[in-house]
């Protein structure tokens, strides 16, 4: 069911995904929201910021189909049609891969500028997948953000980055730099969420992550078994097939879009429960 | 060792999948298909395009190349869009 009328013209709002620390979830999280997206009818496509060390492209399972990239665009060697992948999925995603080759300095702000500029004329969403750290890839991915999303889970090395990244993202931006502009909307979305620990106090509560960072609350994604086996497979999350992971991105994407969803945080082994409780609604 | 003989013994479908498309890829990718590949390519098109404008005057978009990597071999496909107009170029 595709909800948007098609003669609206795009969006174009930029989205970056991004943590400061490695490994808590970001390819993950950029797959399955952009997936969301399209899965809901709106043009959508994903950006690999993380030059050198490509990875989106096997989490997208598009990775035997990368012709040009990201960095063959910025520099003139092919037209940004051509480098586009489009999904054999969801006919409204899109993925630009990034380069293995080159290094992260080929990332220039007037070139990702420009290949923004050219995305926004046809996209509704441009979600841009930040490589780890805070260096030039992560600030490039950042930079030109409408918003920004950040993962987290919840354990102290991930919250204090997530709190160095919240500030980068009201500094170190075209939004932030802008007189008078809006601020990037962040908003955190907490990943590898563990109920049971949480109930036996061996994890921090979702309460506690925002307490600290005091920014919104995009959604909880438990730790999920899923996650493995859809990016085993290639496969974002919300396109493998129903599971707790799955649930909780697709809300997270529902409250992207500005629908109120009420917070919910479902687990493996609650999703039983809840689905005898509340219905097997979708 | 115990956690090796525990993941041979169950392996789940998924797992195999991920081991076969990193063997296909990490094959390519440690031939030198990676680096040298991602970077023939754009002078390959840049050739195509030169020569078939001897002919027809086509743009640097009607220009589509893809790619599908096997684990035998690989297939490129070029997809050129010729203009209605542009076939009789020779005044």
């Amino acid at each position: 069911m595709t909800t948007e009328p098609k003669n609206t013209p795009p969006l174009g709002r930029v989205i970056v995904i991004t943590s400061g620390k490695g490994g808590v979830g970001k390819t993950t999280s950029s797959a399955a929201i952009s997936a969301g997206l399209a899965k809901q009818g709106f043009k959508t496509v994903v950006i690999d910021f993380d030059v050198g060390l490509r990875n989106l492209d096997m989490t997208m399972g598009c990775e035997r189909r990368v012709v040009f990239d990201f960095i063959n665009v910025i520099q003139g060697d092919a037209k940004l049609k051509q480098a586009l992948i489009k999904d054999k999925r969801v006919d409204t995603l899109s993925i630009l891969p990034t380069s293995q080759t080159r290094d992260k300095d080929a990332l220039t702000k007037d070139g990702v500028e420009k290949v923004l500029a050219e995305l926004k004329t046809e996209f509704d969403y441009i979600i841009c997948d930040s490589p780890a750290g805070i260096e030039h890839g992560a600030q490039m991915a950042m930079y030109f953000a409408d918003e920004a999303v950040v993962v987290t889970n919840p354990e102290v090395s991930s919250v204090r980055d997530s709190d160095r990244v919240l500030g980068l993202l009201s500094s170190q931006t075209k939004r932030a730099e802008t007189e008078g502009a809006e601020p990037i909307k962040a908003q955190v979305l907490i990943t590898r969420y563990d109920s049971t620990r949480v109930e036996n106090g061996e994890m921090m509560t979702v309460e506690d992550v925002l307490e600290i960072l005091a920014v919104p609350l995009l959604g909880v994604v438990p730790e999920s078994k899923a996650v493995l086996r859809a990016s085993n497979v290639g496969t974002p999350v919300v396109l493998d097939g129903p599971s707790a992971a799955a649930q909780a991105y697709e809300d997270a994407v529902s409250r992207l879009i500005g629908t109120s969803v009420e917070m919910r945080i479902l687990g493996e082994r609650r999703a039983g429960l809840f689905k005898r409780l509340f219905g097997r609604a979708s | 060792m115990s956690l090796f003989n525990f993941a041979r013994k169950k392996q789940p479908k998924s797992a195999q999948t991920a081991k076969n498309r990193l063997q296909i890829l990490l094959a390519h990718e440690r031939s030198g298909g990676g680096a040298s590949e991602t970077d023939y390519l754009p002078m390959l098109q840049r050739d195509i395009v030169a020569a078939i404008r001897k002919h027809v005057s086509i743009g640097d978009k009607d220009v589509e190349v893809r790619m599908e990597r096997g684990d035998e071999m690989s297939s490129l496909e070029i997809n050129i869009e010729l203009p209605l107009t542009g076939a009789h170029k020779d005044k």
